[in-house]
C-alpha cells in the first residue's frame, strides 16, 4: 500500500497542476479544457464511440508486429551471436538501421507493401525486430565463458550448449530487448496510423481530434496511448522477474 | 587389461601466449590415484596446465595421454575458482548435478539416485531443490564438486577451488574433499596458491619456476591420512612446508 502512495500522489499533483493552469488561464480553454472535461469528452467516446475499438486495433498492431519481430529478431540474434565473427560483420548495418528513425523509412515501406496495414505493421515489425535480433545477440557473446567451458567439459556437444546454457545466458538480455521492442512497436505503429492511409487506431484518432479542436478526447487519446506504453512496459518488467529469477544474484 | 601405474603422461608440452612461451617442452607423469598439488609463482601457467590436460585449451605441440588415450576419450571432472560463474543459476542444485549424468546418458531415475548417493557421501544437510544463489559459497562450491565428481571421473582438475571462500568453509570442504579422494582413488590435479592447502591436500607437491615454466621441485607428502587441523603443526608437515618455501623463495628470485 506504502509503495503505491507515492505515484498516486505524483498522479494527482499532476492533474491538479493541470486544474490550476486552466483556473489560471493559462492558454485558451478550446486548447486546454479542463480535465473534468477531458475525462467526460474520453469516456463518452470510449462507451459511445469508437475510442474502444481504435484502442484494440492499436493493441492488436503492435502485438502482431511484436510476435513478428520476436520470431525473426531472437532465433537469428541468437544465432548471429553465437558466431561472434560473422556478428562483427552485419554489426555496423544492424546498428544503422536501429539508429534510423522508423519514421523515415515508412515511404520505402509504402513503396514495398503498399497503402495498406501491412506497411504499418511491417515498419514496427523491423524497427522492433533490429532491437531484439540486437540485444540476443549481446546476450550470447557475453555469456559467461566458464558456464560454456563447464558444460563442454560435461560432454555437452555444441547444439547441447547452445540450448542448455548460450540461449539460458541470452535470456535476460532478450526480455530487455523484448521490452524495448515492444515499447518501439507500439511507438511506430501510432505513428503510421496518423500518417499512413488509416481508418481507426489510437494515432488516427488522436490527429483526428486534433483536426476537430476535440482537445478533450485528444488529450484522452494521448493518455490511453500512454497507458498502453506503460502497461506494456509493466508487463515485460513483471515477466523478466518471473522467468529470469537468477538474474543479478 | 591391467591399467598401468601411470595415469597422465605429458610429453613435449608447448605453449605460448602472444609469442611468450609458458611451456617449452614440459614433461610431467601422475600416478593413478593420485593428488598432485601444483604451486608455484603468479602467471607461471598453472591454470593454463590444467585447462590444457582438460581439453579446455589448445595446446602448441606435445601430447597430453591418459593410459595413451587422448583426453577426449576420458571421463574428466573439472571445479573452478569461480562456483557463481561455474554453476547454472537457472537450474536448482539438484539438476546442476544431475546435468553431466544426463550428457552420459543415464536415465533421469539413474540419476536421481546418484544424486542421492552424492548427497549421502558428502554429508549434504541442505535442501539440494533450491537454486545457487539461495545457498552459501562454500554450499555453491560443494554443488560445484558433487556435479564434477557425479560422473565418477577418471581425473579431477580443481582449479583454485576453495580461493573464493572463508577459512572455516575451506576447512570442512577440503576435509570432505580428502575422504572422497582417497576412498574413490580418483587421479587428481589440484591448481592452488596456499601452499598449506596444497600440502595436507597432496600426495606429491610440484613446484613450478617462473616462465618458461619448469619444475623447481617435486615433493612427495608422505603424511598420514587422513589429514585433519593436526596434521597442520604436525612436524612432517612443518618440515614439507619449510622446505617448500625455500624452493619457492629460489624460484621467484631467479
Amino acid at each position: 500500500m506504502r509503495a503505491l502512495a507515492a505515484p498516486v500522489a505524483g498522479a494527482i499533483g499532476f492533474v491538479l497542476v493541470w486544474q490550476i493552469a486552466v483556473w489560471a488561464r493559462i492558454a485558451d480553454p478550446v486548447l486546454l479544457p479542463s480535465p473534468t472535461e477531458a475525462f467526460t469528452d474520453t469516456w463518452r467516446a470510449w462507451t459511445h464511440g469508437t475510442l474502444a475499438h481504435d484502442t484494440w486495433r492499436t493493441v492488436q498492431r503492435t502485438a502482431l508486429s511484436f510476435l513478428i519481430a520476436t520470431a525473426i529478431g531472437v532465433p537469428l540474434g541468437v544465432a548471429l551471436g553465437a558466431k561472434e565473427r560473422v556478428y562483427r560483420s552485419v554489426e555496423f548495418v544492424v546498428d544503422f538501421f536501429r539508429s534510423t528513425p522508423a519514421s523515415a523509412l515508412f515511404p520505402l515501406f509504402l513503396i514495398l507493401f503498399g497503402p495498406g496495414e501491412n506497411t504499418k505493421i511491417a515498419v514496427a515489425a523491423f524497427g522492433a525486430a533490429l532491437v531484439i535480433l540486437f540485444n540476443a545477440a549481446y546476450g550470447v557473446i557475453n555469456a559467461r565463458r566458464t558456464r560454456v567451458l563447464a558444460a563442454r567439459i560435461m560432454g555437452a556437444s555444441s547444439p547441447r550448449i547452445m540450448l542448455d546454457v548460450l540461449w539460458w545466458e541470452a535470456l535476460p538480455q532478450i526480455l530487455v530487448g523484448m521490452r524495448a521492442g515492444i515499447s518501439l512497436a507500439l511507438v511506430i505503429v501510432v505513428v503510421a496510423e496518423m500518417f499512413i492511409g488509416s481508418t481507426d487506431g489510437l494515432g488516427h484518432r488522436v490527429i483526428n481530434a486534433q483536426m476537430l479542436f476535440e482537445s478533450g478526447l485528444m488529450y484522452g487519446v494521448i493518455f490511453i496511448a500512454g497507458a498502453l506504453g506503460y502497461v506494456l512496459n509493466l508487463l515485460f518488467l513483471v515477466i523478466e522477474k518471473r522467468f529470469v529469477h537468477w538474474a543479478g544474484k | 587389461m591391467k591399467p598401468r601405474e601411470t595415469a597422465i603422461s605429458i610429453r613435449g608440452l608447448r605453449k605460448a601466449f602472444g609469442g611468450q612461451p609458458v611451456y617449452a617442452g614440459f614433461d610431467l607423469d601422475v600416478k593413478r590415484g593420485d593428488i598432485l598439488a601444483i604451486f608455484g609463482p603468479n602467471g607461471c601457467g598453472k591454470s593454463t596446465l590444467i585447462n590444457m590436460a582438460a581439453g579446455l585449451l589448445a595446446k602448441d605441440g606435445g601430447s597430453i595421454l591418459y593410459d595413451g588415450r587422448e583426453v577426449s576419450e576420458v571421463r574428466v571432472g573439472y571445479v573452478f575458482q569461480n562456483y557463481r560463474e561455474a554453476l547454472f543459476p537457472w537450474r536448482r542444485a539438484a539438476d546442476n548435478i544431475r546435468y553431466p549424468l544426463r550428457r552420459i546418458g543415464l536415465s533421469r531415475a539413474a540419476a536421481d539416485a546418484r544424486v542421492a548417493e552424492l548427497a549421502v557421501q558428502f554429508h549434504v544437510r541442505f535442501d539440494l531443490n533450491r537454486y545457487p544463489y539461495e545457498l552459501s559459497g562454500g554450499q555453491q562450491q560443494l554443488i560445484s564438486i558433487m556435479r564434477a565428481l557425479a560422473v565418477e571421473p577418471e581425473v579431477l582438475f580443481l582449479d583454485e577451488p576453495f580461493s573464493a571462500l572463508d577459512f572455516e568453509t575451506t576447512l570442512s570442504l577440503r576435509a570432505l574433499l580428502q575422504d572422497v579422494l582417497k576412498a574413490t582413488r580418483i587421479t587428481t590435479i589440484l591448481v592452488s596458491h596456499d601452499l598449506e592447502e596444497s600440502i595436507v591436500l597432496a600426495d606429491r607437491l610440484l613446484m613450478l619456476t617462473r616462465r618458461p615454466t619448469a619444475v623447481a621441485d617435486d615433493v612427495k607428502v608422505a603424511l598420514p591420512w587422513p589429514r585433519d587441523i593436526a596434521a597442520l603443526s604436525s612436524p612432517g608437515f612443518v618440515a614439507i612446508k619449510a622446505r617448500c618455501l625455500d624452493v619457492f623463495q629460489k624460484a621467484v628470485a631467479a
